[in-house]
């Protein structure tokens, strides 16, 4: 499938996707086309559906109407294996890092890595786990336990664990949500040293200013269950629609 | 609340009622299905052996040594109204081996090990570490609740087992003191009414005991929701769940092994 797909060729394309749980109506007409290389990000305010757009892609919840078509399969018609090859080539991040609590961080990189690469020897193992905590900085918590951990390394750990199964997506689910300003800077650094290192696809759901502008090429405006605009960070905010304009100047506030 | 407001609240709840019950069925076949299907997580299952056993050793052998003791101590004035105290270890064995270790162990464990798994598995569920392991393309149903399932019943069997010599102990300790039996003498006595159905049927009780408490703890810790609200929820049905169901099969257990015994 990887041959297929070339620069400027759409990875994930979404197609009038609705959801709703109950009768909360949370996507409501969604599009979106995400080419080979970029960074894109869906910004929004909590509750408008941006975490429930990534779980779709990954096939964690099912979509009412509409199509969501990710390295060329539409994700609610795959069977149990071609969902699992599928999710072998995406990396999702989740919002609270979703660490193993009961295992090492070693043990949390190791558990994806043996279960999905058969017959890897303990040497291969050992490099593979230490060149991705390498990458995130933080090779010294080998053996630490998740809740010996900050935040912000957690998020690190979180990001080094769908890492190690080299995904062509990677999906972060409010990467800087609850760290510090200082901390959020470093995890957007890791998020644009991730696409440069290992050429990924990304969609970074936000509703962090900075961080959008950090890390995002292209800006997806979510309000209402839709898309309201999409472009660069500067086309998106160059605006007179009084809705965006306020989500601005609240995050500017903040 | 008009009628017909309460009519719909009794119908939500007979809905609720029935899919939670489909629900079950499709949990319990799924259990099936995975476990003989693709790679068994062996190091796990014997890990969560291992801690089963573990946590429930102390206090199963408290409870089944004072079962035990109680128990003989109870019977004895009954039994010396007739001059027959000499058949105390027998009486005490057949209901030791009989009822009361598997009955004590599966309690015991309803309530240790039930609300740990249910507890475990609802703050992983919560905390999204079910969903990260769907998204590495790790079966999450096998690594969890396949393991634990088959560890809770292999090993509350084994726990069976241990409980039913430490309450003969218990039981031994009171004869003893009160009519000088020697061991030897206790145990042969107690053996002599003790037959392979009966040792058997106790084996079938703390199997059916021990799968109900996993599959219950697991189904409840599974499906939990509603943040740390759910998993407490979670811990608590799996203890009063597990624990309703052990006495129903308690009943059914009993009811076709005394069929064989007639």
């Amino acid at each position: 499938m990887q041959e297929m797909i070339n620069n400027g060729e759409p990875v994930i394309e979404i197609k009038d996707l609705y959801k709703s749980f109950g009768n909360l109506h949370v996507l409501q007409g969604v599009d979106l086309t995400v080419e080979k290389g970029e960074n894109v990000v869906v910004l929004g305010r909590s509750g408008t559906g941006k975490s429930v757009l990534i779980k779709i892609m990954v096939g964690l919840l099912t979509q009412d109407r509409g199509e969501c078509i990710v390295l060329g399969r539409e994700v609610s018609k795959l069977n149990e294996k071609e969902l699992r090859d599928l999710r072998l080539k995406i990396g999702f991040s989740f919002q609270n890092s979703a660490l193993y609590d009961s295992m090492t961080v070693r043990e949390n990189l190791e558990f994806p890595l043996v279960r999905n690469v058969p017959n890897l020897s303990r040497a291969e193992i050992n490099e593979q786990v230490e060149y991705v905590l390498d990458a995130v900085g933080l090779l010294q918590t080998i053996n630490q336990v998740p809740s010996e951990l900050s935040g912000g390394q957690r998020k690190r750990i979180g990001i080094a664990r769908t890492l190690i199964l080299k995904p062509e997506i990677m999906l972060y689910d409010e990467p800087t949500a609850g760290l510090d300003p200082i901390t959020c800077l470093e995890i957007n650094e890791l998020i644009n040293e991730v696409k440069e290192k290992y050429h990924t696809t990304s969609i970074i759901i936000t509703h962090d200013l900075t961080c959008a502008r950090e890390t995002g090429d292209r800006v997806a405006m979510l309000l209402d269950g839709k898309f309201l605009k999409t472009g660069t960070f500067e086309e998106v905010f160059d605006t007179d629609e009084e809705r965006i304009k306020s989500f601005y100047d609240y995050n500017f506030i903040q | 609340m008009s009628a017909k407001k309460k009519q719909h609240v009794y119908s939500r709840s007979l809905d609720h009622a029935f899919l939670a019950v489909y629900n079950a069925y499709v949990f319990f076949i799924r259990f099936f299905r995975e476990t003989f299907r693709g790679r068994m997580e062996f190091q796990e299952m014997v890990k969560q052996c291992y801690a089963i056993g573990n946590k429930s050793l102390l206090l199963i052998s408290l409870t089944g040594f004072i079962t035990g003791m109680v128990f003989t101590k109870q019977s004895r004035p009954s039994l010396a109204e007739f001059g027959a105290t000499s058949w105390l270890p027998s009486l005490v064995a057949i209901a030791i081996v009989r009822a009361l270790a598997a009955l004590v162990t599966a309690l015991i464990s309803a309530g240790k090990i039930g609300s740990s798994i249910g507890a475990e598995l609802g703050s992983m569920r919560v905390t999204e570490q079910i969903d990260a392991m769907e998204v590495s393309a790790v079966n999450p149903f096998k690594f969890l609740v396949v393991t634990r399932v088959l560890a809770s019943t292999i090993t509350i069997p084994i726990l069976m087992f241990y409980c039913t010599l430490v309450s003969l102990m218990g039981a031994f300790l009171n004869v003893t003191l009160n009519e000088g039996t020697s061991f030897i003498a206790f145990f042969e006595s107690a053996f002599e009414q003790i037959t392979f159905l009966d040792i058997g049927t106790s084996v079938a009780k703390s199997v059916a005991y021990g799968f109900t408490i996993g599959i219950v703890g697991c189904y409840q810790g599974y499906n939990a929701s509603k943040g740390t609200e759910g998993v407490g929820k979670a811990a608590n049905s799996a203890v009063v769940i597990s624990m309703f169901l052990i006495f129903i099969e308690e009943v059914i257990i009993v009811q076709v092994s005394n069929y064989f015994r007639v």
